[in-house]
């Protein structure tokens, strides 16, 4: 299924109707998309990691999920989805927070004025009446005009009477003033819902009508805004309540001195958790004893009848870098535990509401490098997966932002597959050294951001941004979301791994392996100080860094040799369907720029540690030398900073 | 005065958001101009979260600054 400009692209029969389920982030959607359809969705806490759309067969009609939004417009990504479902729905189940009903009823009413039937789903009532508030569905139904049907849905309370009612929804009540100027639109705007956002200044909207977008947009959202807290007004009664143990958890994770232990502890879970116990305990399993030891000399055996192991299909197919050995075993035995455990960590943060919050923490740390809070979840999701997380850049608010982030991301993120080799070769290292390459890496991360941040034209935008409450994630929705993930990281890997592998089997078989060995050998020998059949492991560094990265295993390279293999490693090139995506999403001319620039920077960066080693004769110079740079860019951007442009859109807002 | 300056704790009525796009988005979130909101919490040199019922809202630094506020209590 593809998304368009013009909308989704789905089969739907003609006598059936399309259902859309329509709410704001974190209402339970998928949940209701589950019971209606019994197919699976992708959930998410955080808004803008949704951006498949899902839909499912309910009797004979369709129902269609949507990103979670406060709004339909042009503001990003998923209101544009949103929104386009929306206008084309036959009616629209929307998914309100029994708790949140100040904020989720703006949504509502949104799309009671496009005049599309309606059924609302008023979730979460358990928790309502827990913090001891009560709504008065009759007097809600009266005032929306659409039919009002209490749920938990985690409980499938409610579910069979929302089933029942879907063919009873209707069009509500709209504003009388806001109804004369839609009805005025008539004659050029045949669908009111076009009509509504044309009106609400929508860009997109106005131009396939070729009509100049409307200046009312404030006017119709301060209206609506005061017609949805009168409503609320009538039909919410509060009771007494106290801050609840997640209200108190939730504020202790934002504030600094607090906020940064509990993030370093569960960092600390996590690598306790992907680094140690998967990286360790299950990865020795399945990659030495099942893959090396059962899977390989099971497939050495029965292509070894055909093919020699010296012969050049035998070498392509079973030898060092074979395709049926090298590639499954690395997939299967060393990436996909790693891969389920990275995302098994990331789902349930993601459920959780942790992450907007981890986005408040560091709001200040990141605004440093040109980006806000936001920013932090592409940096975490590319711990996972840097293709995923280029893509995710997108919930930032400018182009100056994403082009920051999606740098960063090239440059300086190792993705989990990277992260577990890095783990399994850094564990053989001794103190000074880790430091070191965690340095090498953080320093390379903050100086590039910074000057980046500096140089770069534009202005960032800043954090806004809902905090959802804590809750515990729903072991059900982690799980799956980890397996769909997971499967999708496998069916994309492979045939890359498979291609980088047969690449480097032809190279080798036919002998071009040792003169590119021998050609870059100035750069290898001369300028890393590394043997010169190091150039291997960066040309399938063009392939997938990881799959470079674990070459490093088999150089006999010295401690040192080790680290500067990794820091060259970390920083190079990412792996091809990154660079697909980043030229997708950023242009070819500047996708080049910044392909470019990272394998420059990334041999620039390992050499020079290596030319100060040798000419301090001691890791220690390296450290001082890396942090003297770190502290040099930090004070000369401070004399130099940037003055914050206070313009008519700042301090004095006027109209 | 401006949200910035807002110590945790206090009630405070917005008065004036300067960019019209985030206003825009305030008024989605309930916390547009006129609204009494309570300052929530304030991380030091960043993030300022305003409490409206249930909802709260991290504002950036930044942004904080070109949002006027009165105090109220």
């Amino acid at each position: 299924m593809h998304c368009h400009d013009s909308g989704v692209k789905i089969n739907i029969p003609p006598d059936s109707r399309k259902i859309v389920l329509a709410g704001n982030p974190n209402v339970g959607k998928s949940v209701f998309f589950n019971a209606l359809t019994g197919l699976y969705v992708d959930v998410s806490n955080y808004p803008g990691t949704t951006l498949e759309i899902s839909h499912g067969r309910y009797g004979n009609d369709v129902i269609i999920d949507t990103p979670g939004v406060y709004g339909i417009s042009s503001f990003n990504d998923e209101e544009r989805i949103a929104r386009d479902i929306i206008l084309d729905a036959d009616v629209v189940v929307d998914i309100v927070d029994a708790v949140h009903l100040e904020r989720d009823l703006f949504l509502t009413q949104q799309i009671i004025d496009t005049g599309v039937p309606m059924v609302v789903a008023l979730n979460m009532l358990d928790e309502a009446g827990k913090q001891g508030r009560k709504i008065d569905i009759d007097l809600l139904e009266d005032l929306l005009g659409v039919p009002v049907i209490p749920t938990v849905a985690v409980k499938q309370m409610g579910m069979d009477e929302l089933k029942e009612k879907i063919c009873c929804a209707r069009s509500g009540h709209i504003d009388i003033g806001l109804h004369s100027k839609l009805h005025e639109l008539h004659d050029r705007v045949a669908n009111q819902g076009e009509a509504l956002l044309i009106l609400e200044g929508d860009p997109v909207v106005a131009e396939r009508h070729g009509i100049a977008p409307g200046s009312e947009r404030e006017e119709i959202y301060l209206n609506r805004r005061a017609r949805v807290n009168d409503i609320v007004g009538h039909v919410v009664s509060e009771g007494s309540k106290g801050l609840g143990f997640g209200s108190i958890l939730g504020r202790m994770m934002i504030q600094p001195v607090t906020g940064i232990p509990i993030l370093l502890f569960c960092l600390y879970l996590m690598y306790k958790f992907i680094g140690v116990f998967i990286a360790g305990d299950i990865v020795g399993f399945t990659e030495e004893t099942l893959m090396q030891g059962k899977y390989e000399p099971f497939v050495r055996s029965i292509v070894g009848r055909y093919f020699s192991e010296s012969s050049v299909p035998g070498s392509i197919l079973i030898g060092e870098f074979g395709v049926l050995t090298m590639t499954v075993t690395y997939i299967l035995g060393l990436l996909l535990p790693l891969v389920l455990g990275f995302y098994l960590v990331l789902s349930a943060f993601e459920d959780s509401g942790y992450l907007p919050r981890i986005a408040a923490l560091t709001d200040r740390a990141l605004s440093g490098i040109g980006l806000n809070g936001r920013a932090v979840i592409p940096i975490i999701l590319g711990f996972g997966c840097v293709t995923l997380a280029t893509i995710v850049t997108r919930v930032l608010g400018s182009e100056r932002e994403r082009r920051i982030a999606v740098f960063l991301l090239a440059l300086a993120i190792p993705c989990s597959a990277q992260l577990a080799v890095i783990a399994g070769l850094i564990t053989s290292l001794n103190g000074t050294l880790v430091a070191l390459y965690v340095i090498s890496i953080l320093t390379v991360l903050i100086v590039t951001g910074t000057l980046l941040n500096r140089f770069l034209p534009g202005e960032s935008t800043d954090l806004l941004i809902d905090l959802p409450p804590l809750r515990l994630p729903r072991i059900e929705n982690v799980l799956k979301k980890t397996i769909t993930k997971s499967y999708h990281f496998v069916l994309e890997a492979t045939p890359l791994f498979a291609g980088g592998a047969l690449l480097i089997g032809i190279l080798q078989v036919t002998g071009l392996l040792e003169m590119l060995q021998r050609l870059l050998q100035p750069v290898t020998v001369g300028w890393l100080g590394m043997p010169k059949e190091s150039a291997t492991i960066f040309i399938m560094g063009f392939v997938r860094r990881d799959f470079g990265a674990a070459g490093l295993y088999n150089l006999g390279l010295n401690d040192f040799q080790t680290v500067i293999g990794l820091v060259t490693i970390t920083l190079f090139v990412p792996c091809i369907a990154s660079t697909l995506i980043i030229f997708k999403e950023r242009s070819r001319r500047e996708g080049f720029i910044m392909w470019s620039g990272v394998l420059f920077l990334a041999f620039l960066i390992g050499g020079s540690l290596n030319q100060v080693y040798r000419a301090t004769g001691s890791v220690y110079g390296v450290i001082i030398g890396l942090i003297s740079v770190l502290l040099a860019t930090l004070l000369l951007t401070k004399i130099f900073v940037r003055k914050p442009k206070l313009t008519s859109e700042g301090i004095n807002y006027g109209r | 005065m401006n949200l910035d300056k807002c110590k945790k704790g206090h009630k405070i009525r917005i008065t004036g958001i300067g960019n019209s796009d985030i206003r825009a988005q305030a008024i989605r979130f309930g916390i547009s101009e006129g609204e009494i909101v309570c300052c929530a919490e304030v991380v030091p040199a960043g993030p300022v979260v305003v409490q409206k019922n249930n909802q709260e809202i991290a504002i950036g630094r930044r942004l904080a600054r070109q949002i006027a506020v009165e105090l109220i209590s």
